[in-house]
């Protein structure tokens, strides 16, 4: 049979076996693997995971399987596994094969999901609620502290739980809280994007060769929250020029010396910096990256590459350019666009299905573009954050010899570590993690820098004869046919074009810049091709700069694709091995229409 | 000028005068009326032929000749058939069409009485679409002068007594009291590309793309075959360019100074370049557009942009191969919306 490398046939790379040995015994391969298909989910984790990080495949797989397998019951599928093997995070889905388990599980199907649906308003609303409050939560959770002595109002209060209690409480809600969120996270993203697809498919096959992203254009709504950050950066640049205080935003100017010459500007300058507090919350929490990696550091966090983005708006505005979203007209625009297709339909019954399935697409399709503003973005960041405040304690009681040294144990050593800290605390005693986690530390630092350089197949194993998993193609866009195509990249067969989706239309030719990590985007110049593992939605500002964007994984419903389309900038997403195959500097030639890249040098 | 009985110019003419003008004539007629750019030009009715016709019975039957013809006797029509040409070929117009054709002529080619036009042969009845019918669709190209356009209109009507044609009517048992053909006399579009566009992908029959071949010259070299066009596929609705096939155009049908046309090898530099802008293949959809609206379903259509660069129309006919197809529902609506989902949940196997 044709297929991909075993699991068993990968190697971890010689010196990093201690450091692969640090991820949890479930998340390592092992006996019986090898019989199953199992891929590179480079589309949300493109990067090698710290050993920290690792939490939240475990946090969302949990939460992921849960609804699909016990709360909708999808009738085909369960959960998903993973596996990390190099820091790389493989996974594979769980089918259901006996029909009358499929049988039993379309009846449960149907009664829950089917709820959902007749109740989408309600309960999507319902969900904002329980999203702020559970944001709330995680704002309120007292910040770390170890006193010298424990406060004596706790004394006068009768208190009598000491402070370094504290640190167990708040870590152990901290954790709690993500897992809950990426439960709240999965409550309708699958029926949201099923009720996407069953139209999708429709319109497939009654316009046989109707693109990816037209299809998109009919469903987008318009007013999601993930539009707002860079909305709200348009209208800062907007008041910076009606304010007059536009001088000080200069390319390469830092942004200390922009806040102070603004806090110098007098009232005008104060002017735009309440404008500013006002953008920050809550819409500049949102991170350079999917969320999934401490690094993505949010825009609240590292104000730099939101005020990258400002001269250049600045610039447009001044030359007359209006950069504000023209939401009635996109809106009159969309409406007119499903209006058009449905006119040329035979028949009225289909028309009447027509009707149904987009209806239906635009009800959830709100939930759909805007959670990931709530969960990967808002929520992630106060996460993360939270836990960057462990390594800072962590450093101050010289456990760690930098704050994010944090990120490289697991969530079940960082337990320990700080336990270790509690008791080091009450005995008044040094933390015996000083002599501990240092040595660790570092080679597990060593190691990803080696795993980051260490090219991973795109997938493992058997190929299935079909893909029926509703999850795996609505979520990471593979089909038998991507498939077959990864398969034709890895035998070497030499070529100049790489396929993948049609994101969103026109032909650019430019300079490809292969960017690995987030670190690298200031690499990236006017007018160049931006090619990435994945191509990510609040790189917004960047979206301004660049020409073209390719990226290895995504489909034509990944928030790339749909920013791209937004900005009008033709993109070829999930072509699998762009990173490898492209290299810096290099022309190459994309057309966005086709989900065609071509190399011309 | 005004249109007669014999002459009927395009703006006076649309499908309802089939009869009269022909399927070719009433379809740029139509086309006029709609508002499409096509090329300037009139249509000598099918009475104009009657009245020639009967001329020649004064002299000797010609009509009770061809229906006298034994269908399977192809030695004996193949002997009719070159007699009858010559006299259609060789005989005079009545004075009256002769006039009228002269002044017509006249008035289309006010600016240049050598301007080129093409005289192109509109059958009246259905059948003349059929392939068997196919010596009825004779065009003649970049013919100059009066004289010419007379000496073609002549071979156009002569065409109705070619071997295939007359054989074809003695196997249906059509009466020849019943034969008619308009003839259409139409400026000439000196193109710099042309070819043709199918409203309906000709491919999956996909309705909301617009699927565009054309190559270098005159459109005669891409709908007899004699060039591979360059191809796109444009969305109606979205103008998306979603296929761009370019072709090595090796040859191309250009006007000769003398009249008539021929085929020349492409320059070098233009064989393997588009022949069409995106702008163009844009201005292209919209008519497209138009067209399909006007008519109410899918057309195939006939195209030139001339030297000018303006888009102009020779030809709309409807789309046959899919539309005759019994169109299935691609799903039927559901008296629980939702039970949509199942399709994609429900599985595969």
């Amino acid at each position: 049979m044709q297929g991909f490398p075993l699991p068993s046939s990968l190697k971890v790379v010689p010196g990093t076996e201690r450091a692969q040995a640090a991820y949890p015994y479930y998340m390592q391969f092992g006996p019986g693997d090898d019989e199953r298909f199992w891929f590179y989910n480079s589309m949300h984790f493109p990067e090698p995971m710290c050993a920290f990080d690792s939490v939240t495949g475990e946090a969302a797989y949990c939460a992921l399987g849960a609804a699909n397998t016990r709360v909708h019951c999808l009738p085909t599928t369960k959960g998903i596994d993973q596996r990390i093997i190099n820091g790389r995070v493989y996974i594979g889905g769980v089918g259901v094969t006996d029909p009358e388990e499929v049988r039993e599980r379309t009846e449960e199907f149907m009664q829950r999901a089917f709820y959902y649906y007749e109740n989408w308003e309600t309960l999507y609303a319902k969900w904002k609620d329980k999203m702020r409050a559970l944001i709330a939560d995680a704002q309120q959770l007292p910040k770390l502290d170890l006193p010298k002595y424990d406060p004596i109002a706790n004394v006068r209060a009768g208190r009598g739980i000491a402070s370094n209690h504290d640190l167990l409480d708040t870590y152990q809600k901290t954790l709690e809280g993500y897992f809950r969120m990426w439960h709240h996270h999965f409550e309708f993203l699958l029926l949201g994007y099923g009720a996407y697809m069953t139209f999708f498919a429709f319109c497939k096959k009654a316009f046989p060769e109707i693109s990816d992203q037209t299809i998109a254009r009919m469903v987008a709504g318009m007013e999601a929250e993930i539009f707002k950050p860079d909305e709200e950066l348009r209208r800062l640049a907007h008041c910076a020029v009606q304010l007059g205080v536009e001088a000080p935003f200069q390319d390469g100017a830092s942004v200390d010396d922009v806040l102070a010459s603004l806090r110098d500007m007098g009232p005008q300058g104060h002017k735009w910096l309440a404008e500013l507090e006002t953008s920050r919350h809550p819409w500049f929490n949102v991170n350079v990256g999917d969320g999934f990696y401490h690094y993505h550091r949010s825009w609240n966090d590292d104000l730099s590459l939101p005020f990258s983005a400002l001269p250049n708006y600045i610039r447009q505005i001044q030359g007359g350019q209006n950069l504000e979203r023209p939401v009635a007209q996109l809106i009159e625009e969309r409406n007119q666009l499903a209006a058009d297709y449905r006119e040329l339909l035979d028949t009225d019954a289909d028309r009447a299905a027509f009707d149904q399935m987009l209806g239906l697409a635009h009800r959830v399709f709100p939930y759909v573009e805007g959670h990931k503003f709530y969960c990967e973005h808002w929520y992630t960041n106060l996460f993360f954050n939270k836990i960057r405040e462990f390594g800072a304690l962590l450093t101050a009681h010289g456990v760690f010899s930098r704050e994010d040294d944090v990120f490289h144990l697991t969530h079940y050593e960082l337990k320990s570590a700080i336990i270790d800290l509690m008791q080091s605390w009450s005995a008044g005693s040094p933390p015996r993690g000083v002599a501990h986690w240092p040595a660790l530390i570092a080679e597990r630092r060593t190691a990803i820098v080696a795993w980051a350089a260490n090219d991973t197949p795109p997938a493992l194993g058997p190929v299935p004869a079909i893909i029926d998993d509703p999850a795996i193609v609505m979520l990471w866009g593979i089909t038998r046919e991507s498939l077959d195509a990864w398969l034709t990249a890895e035998s070497g067969e030499p070529s100049n074009e790489l396929k993948g989706f049609a994101a969103s239309r026109g032909v650019v030719e430019g300079t490809a810049r292969v960017v690995k990590s987030v670190d690298e985007i200031s690499r990236l110049r006017e007018g160049d091709i931006l090619v990435c593992q994945v191509t990510n939605p609040t790189w917004s500002p960047i979206f301004s700069k660049i020409a073209a964007a390719v990226s290895d994984i995504g489909g034509s419903m990944s928030h790339a694709a749909i920013v791209a389309r937004e900005y009008g900038l033709p993109a070829v997403v999930g072509t699998g091995t762009a990173t490898r195959r492209i290299r810096d500097g290099q022309r190459i030639r994309v057309d966005g229409g086709r989900g065609i890249v071509t190399l011309l040098d | 000028m005004a249109s007669s009985d014999l002459i009927g110019w395009f703006t006076d003419i649309g499908l309802v005068d089939r009869p009269t003008v022909g399927g070719k004539g009433g379809s740029l007629g139509e086309l006029e009326r709609a508002g499409i750019t096509v090329p300037p030009g009139f249509v000598v009715r099918t009475a104009a032929f009657e009245s020639f016709i009967d001329t020649l019975e004064q002299d000797a039957p010609l009509r009770a000749r061809v229906e006298s013809l034994r269908a399977d006797d192809l030695e004996e029509i193949t002997k009719l058939s070159a007699m009858l040409r010559a006299r259609v070929e060789a005989a005079d117009l009545p004075q009256a069409l002769r006039e009228a054709l002269r002044a017509a002529h006249a008035a289309l080619c006010a600016d240049d009485p050598q301007g080129p036009v093409a005289v192109r042969s509109s059958a009246t009845t259905e059948d003349a679409e059929d392939a068997s019918f196919a010596g009825l669709q004779d065009t003649y190209l970049w013919v100059k002068g009066a004289a010419a356009v007379e000496r073609q209109l002549r071979a156009c009507w002569a065409s109705l007594y070619s071997v295939p044609s007359m054989a074809y009517r003695r196997k249906q048992g059509l009466p020849e009291a019943g034969v008619a053909m308009a003839v259409v006399v139409q400026k000439m579009v000196d193109a710099r590309t042309a070819g043709v566009m199918f409203t309906r992908s000709p491919t999956t029959g996909d309705r909301s793309v617009i699927v565009i071949e054309g190559a270098w010259g005159l459109g005669s070299a891409v709908v007899s075959g004699e060039v591979t066009p360059d191809r796109f596929v444009v969305g109606k609705i979205t103008g998306e360019i979603t296929v761009r096939e370019l072709r090595d155009k090796h040859v191309q049908h250009v006007p000769l100074p003398e009249g008539g046309t021929a085929e020349v090898e492409t320059p070098a530099e233009l064989r393997n370049e588009p022949c069409l802008s995106d702008g163009e293949l844009m201005q292209l959809r919209a008519v497209a557009r138009r067209i399909e609206r006007h008519y109410g379903r899918p057309q195939d259509i006939e195209w030139a942009i001339d030297r000018q660069q303006q888009v102009l129309i020779l030809q709309s006919r409807p789309e046959t191969v899919w539309s005759v197809k019994e169109a299935a529902p691609v799903a039927a609506p559901k008296d629980n919306p939702l039970q949509h989902v199942m399709a994609v949940f429900g599985g595969k196997r």
